[in-house]
């Protein structure tokens, strides 16, 4: 079968794309392979490890489980929207501090689910923040840091609305 | 890439896609949430000719009650059942069991809808709509008809649509007011598969249970519902003798299959527990909510 291709425009962080790629070509590689974003990063490709999460018209999606060319029409919002290294986000500060990352693989998907549920539990219990990250597989923290980073990030963000 | 070609086809009417049904049969699968599709094509497990997608399909995005039934059209993602108020106070076995679909992330795309076609022997929705009878309208060119849950879904990951056939909508009986039910699962982490999970509702009049249900997951090939074990609660008029006639029901009746995660065994003996546990929690909110208040 011949490979069907399609044309699309894509809205990622506010910046308007046209590409042509294949159908079947998931939101996460095109991304990272024809908009050169690669802080989504792509871990298990079938769900469960939530490395490649993104937010799809504001709400965390799995990038992975999406055809980019579904993405077309929605807002698009990558970990490259959140801070930059010069000026990180109040969660990214937290994650850095707190010693929330070993490897930073897991750590792009984690940080946009983290955003998205501080926004909805602006002051959440350690149990919340647990369920919050049960879709994340992180393999070198042992998570600790990172339950003890999402607590200092809402402190953070409580202390900027003060 | 990791998804096999398929040709891709996304119809923005309902009309339009059980034509593209009709003329590719069991070379199309429907894409919906893609929560349970896409980790197959990324796998490869799954290779369709044709992906239908209905995402576009706004005709399909709805939630509202009618004569006493919830009506879930095919678009409606699983995150609205837990943010809608009116679906609690319609069908709160939903509400609570919907918590326990995937993670977060998971639940802002997948569909109530395109859980229910899947049909995993383990998955949360399938045992809620065998709980409280639901009904399954599927759509083809030749017509629609309304299949009841218990008929739906025939074997792990197989259902009764037809390949021309499209679950447009879930339609569920909204709960009666001496009701009350609970779901409860045990899983490895929260958001995994669960090991076994039960959906219960009681009942309560004359300070006993009257009328049950109880539905099993991850306890079969497809979710069971054990009418031997809800005649035992209505049997006995002490509830706790009852519940120990339907745990001892739910043990001796399902037969699990064992896997790495959990023996049969111990998935009977989580049956048995989570029978009982459920029952309770029923049983208290159907006492509160036929005393006026609401839990």
């Amino acid at each position: 079968m011949r490979e069907p291709l399609r044309t699309v425009q894509l809205e990622v962080n506010g910046a308007a794309y046209t590409v042509t790629v294949p159908v079947r070509k998931t939101l996460a590689d095109v991304l990272r392979e024809d908009l050169q974003l690669t802080g989504t990063h792509v871990g298990c490709e079938q769900g469960v490890c939530g490395a490649c999460t993104v937010w799809l018209d504001g709400e965390p999606v799995r990038s992975c489980l999406l055809l980019a060319i579904q993405a077309a029409g929605h807002r698009v919002t990558t970990v490259e929207a959140l801070g930059t290294v010069d000026r990180l986000h109040p969660v990214q500060e937290a994650f850095w501090e707190n010693h929330g990352l070993q490897c930073g693989f897991c750590t792009p998907g984690i940080l946009m689910t983290v955003v998205a549920f501080l926004r909805e539990h602006p002051a959440p219990s350690r149990q919340q923040i647990r369920e919050a990250l049960a879709g994340h597989l992180c393999r070198c923290t042992g998570y600790q840091n990172i339950v003890r980073a999402v607590e200092d990030a809402a402190r953070r963000l409580q202390a900027r609305r003060t | 890439m990791k998804p096999p070609v398929f040709d891709y086809q996304d119809p923005a009417s309902v009309e339009e896609a059980l034509e593209l049904l009709a003329r590719h049969g069991a070379a199309a699968k429907v894409l919906a949430g893609g929560q349970s599709l896409m980790p197959l094509l990324n796998l490869r497990l799954a290779r369709p000719e044709v992906v239908v997608d209905i995402n576009r399909i706004d005709a399909l995005d709805y939630l509202t009650e009618e004569s006493g039934w919830l009506r879930v059209g095919a678009r409606v993602r699983q995150r609205r059942l837990e943010r809608e108020a009116e679906v609690r106070r319609m069908v709160p076995l939903l509400t609570e069991a919907v918590r326990f679909v995937g993670h977060p992330q998971i639940r802002n795309r997948g569909t109530v809808c395109g859980s229910l076609a899947h049909a995993d022997p383990a998955a949360e929705l399938p045992a809620v709509a065998v709980a409280v009878g639901a009904r399954l309208v599927a759509r083809s060119r030749s017509g629609v008809r309304e299949i009841p849950a218990e008929e739906f879904f025939t074997g792990p990951l197989t259902t009764a649509l037809r390949p021309d056939e499209l679950l447009a909508e879930a339609r569920f009986p909204c709960t009666g007011p001496d009701w009350g039910w609970a779901f409860l699962e045990v899983s490895n982490r929260h958001g995994d598969y669960a090991l076994c999970a039960v959906a219960a509702g009681v009942r309560a009049g004359d300070g006993r249970i009257q009328d049950a249900r109880l539905a099993y997951a991850g306890a079969g090939p497809v979710p069971v519902r054990l009418r031997e074990a809800e005649a035992a609660l209505v049997e006995h008029s002490d509830l706790e003798e009852g519940i120990r006639a339907a745990s001892a029901e739910a043990r001796r009746v399902l037969q699990p299959d064992g896997d790495l995660h959990a023996s049969s065994e111990f998935r009977r003996h989580l049956a048995a527990v989570l029978t009982a546990r459920t029952v309770r929690l029923a049983w208290t909110r159907a006492r509160t909510r036929s005393g006026g208040a609401h839990a």
